[in-house]
């Protein structure tokens, strides 16, 4: 028998073992649950001691002789400590480095792109908007400003959300309602998506209903 | 014996699946009729509520389960209109001219793949019918495996396979690196230190497409699949924001969201977010494929979610009506 029709056959069974849940928790979907956690847990374990245990560290240091990667065994092996009750403090060093490395890179990139850019482009490109863009493109501009603004305002603790200020964090509010809600059209559109894949696989490779 | 009954019936649906004629096309009429059935049955279902009998959460599985898969059987084309921010994306690509060397990062896995696949199979079919040179990468593991069956797809189209693409000059695997968004930052200074060799363990530096990329400012533009993190959000904060590269991006729906506000500060060349973007991308590039099957699909299933929120809050009212009676 061909190996990849068994293959199929088993993603067939298994994906029907996982909807199966849709109905009531049984059997057939726990152990396909199992199977499915099982699997992706070596997958990745393998992954990884492949990825960085062998490639990066053990070639690096072993056949490339680049001593520096020392570092980075010596550090993952002391997080590993913290499975040993009494040494588990030394775990904290290596997570000192990681923690400080990347606050470090993260500070810069969020401050320069998710703070100054966004405001140089909103307030930018509401400039540009006035002086020459179309009305369709002024007004979404102007909402993408009311909508920054006020969402700030929402935000700001420091003062009471009463009279004139409490109205504008209302308005920020909505908008941040409708931001949420924008959200969620578009996990539902991924999850539909997720299931869409498998009901392809379904039809397509295994029934052959479809093309 | 009534504890296997749903057993058998799932068993007997196999079975009659597997033995109707393939493939199963029905005819525009029988699509409509099809559409106005379901259309019939969920009105029914709003009459039951407003009637007081509440529908059970399995029907609603039925109800999305049905609007998924019945239009695989239908043949209707459904009127897809690209907009700005997919138009954006293709309008960069078709400015590269041929030669140009495209850094491809596949920063996705298996479970995202409806959505991106399509975009993946457009995009490298787009690529090698305009000569570009691919760079392939990945900041997931499964990534670059994502890549691998996107071009052994892609090079079966007769065009395609017709140019006898080698593999090094024309395009290049160079596997999935672990670090997230360090891996970009090194990659800034040198792509080599970063990925030594490529996925089937060839020096970096035997490879020919490879010969004169060090870094960013020999790539023309990248081009991210990305299904959360690490992906677009890194890949602009960094490549883009730290060494100016041109990035254009494809994203799953869930992530989309977080990642417009990068397409309205310029920051970010062109998205084509979701399912929808997926097709969008589809027409603008000219390489129809599964995302353009799919988006029928997904466009019947948010009518039925759709319908669903009415039905619900109509339930919810009608509760509210019978315990406002009660309290009386």
């Amino acid at each position: 028998m061909d190996s990849a029709l068994i293959g199929t056959w088993l993603a067939a069974l298994l994906t029907l073992g996982i909807m199966s849940f849709i109905y009531k928790d049984n059997l057939y979907y726990k152990v396909c649950e199992a199977i499915f956690i099982g699997i992706s847990a070596g997958y990745w374990f393998i992954t990884y001691f492949w990825d960085s245990l062998y490639r990066k560290a053990w070639v690096g240091i072993v056949h490339q002789g680049d001593y520096i990667l020392l570092g980075g065994v010596i550090l993952g092996a002391m997080m590993l400590t913290r499975l040993f009750g009494k040494i588990g403090w030394i775990a904290r060093w290596p997570l000192a480095f990681i923690v400080g490395a990347t606050a470090g890179l993260k500070m810069m990139v969020y401050f320069t792109t998710n703070a100054m850019a966004q405001v140089h482009g909103t307030v930018n490109d509401m400039m540009a908007a006035f002086s020459g863009g179309d009305l369709y493109d002024l007004i979404g501009r102007l909402v993408i400003l009311i909508g920054t603004v006020t969402g700030l305002i929402y935000f700001y603790f420091s003062k009471e959300h009463k009279g004139v200020f409490g109205g504008v964090a209302k308005v920020g509010t909505w908008f941040l309602m409708i931001t949420f809600g924008a959200s969620f059209g578009y996990t539902v559109m991924s999850r539909m998506s997720l299931l869409l894949g498998r009901i392809d696989f379904l039809l397509t490779d295994w029934l052959k209903l479809v093309k | 014996m009534k504890k296997y009954y749903y057993w058998f019936i799932l068993i007997a649906l196999i079975i009659v699946l597997i033995l109707l004629p393939k493939p199963l096309i029905v005819s525009p009429t029988v699509s409509t009729t099809l559409t106005v059935l379901l259309g019939l049955a969920l009105v029914v279902v709003l009459v039951l509520t407003l009637r007081g009998h509440m529908i059970g959460r399995r029907t609603v599985f039925l109800f999305i389960g049905m609007s998924l898969t019945l239009p695989f059987f239908m043949n209707f084309q459904m009127p897809i209109k690209v907009s700005p921010e997919v138009q954006t994306l293709f309008d960069a690509m078709a400015k590269l001219p041929s030669g140009s060397k495209v850094l491809a990062a596949f920063d996705y896995d298996p479970p995202s793949a409806p959505e991106l696949q399509p975009q993946a199979e457009a995009f490298m079919a787009y690529a090698f019918k305009h000569d570009l040179k691919v760079i392939i990468m990945g900041l997931w593991p499964q990534g670059p495996q994502q890549a691998n069956m996107a071009i052994a797809k892609v090079l079966q189209q007769p065009g395609i396979r017709a140019k006898n693409l080698r593999y090094g000059v024309d395009y290049v695997n160079l596997g999935f690196q672990s670090g997230n968004e360090f891996v970009i930052q090194r990659m800034g200074t040198s792509f080599s230190g970063m990925f030594p060799r490529d996925i089937y363990n060839t020096d970096y530096d035997k490879i020919p497409l490879l010969n004169g990329v060090e870094n960013f400012s020999n790539i023309d533009f990248v081009f991210n699949l990305s299904a959360g993190y690490p992906g677009t959000v890194e890949w602009v904060q960094i490549a883009v924001d730290r060494y100016g590269v041109k990035v254009g991006a494809g994203n799953t729906a869930v992530q989309a969201p977080s990642v417009y506000p990068y397409l309205s500060s310029h920051k970010l060349t062109g998205l084509a977010g979701g399912m929808s973007g997926a097709a969008e991308f589809e027409q603008a590039t000219k390489e129809i494929g599964k995302a353009n099957t799919y988006i029928l699909s997904q466009s019947f299933s948010h009518m039925v979610v759709i319908a669903f929120i009415i039905i619900g809050n109509a339930a919810l009212f009608v509760s509210y009506r019978k315990s406002k009676q009660k309290g009386a």
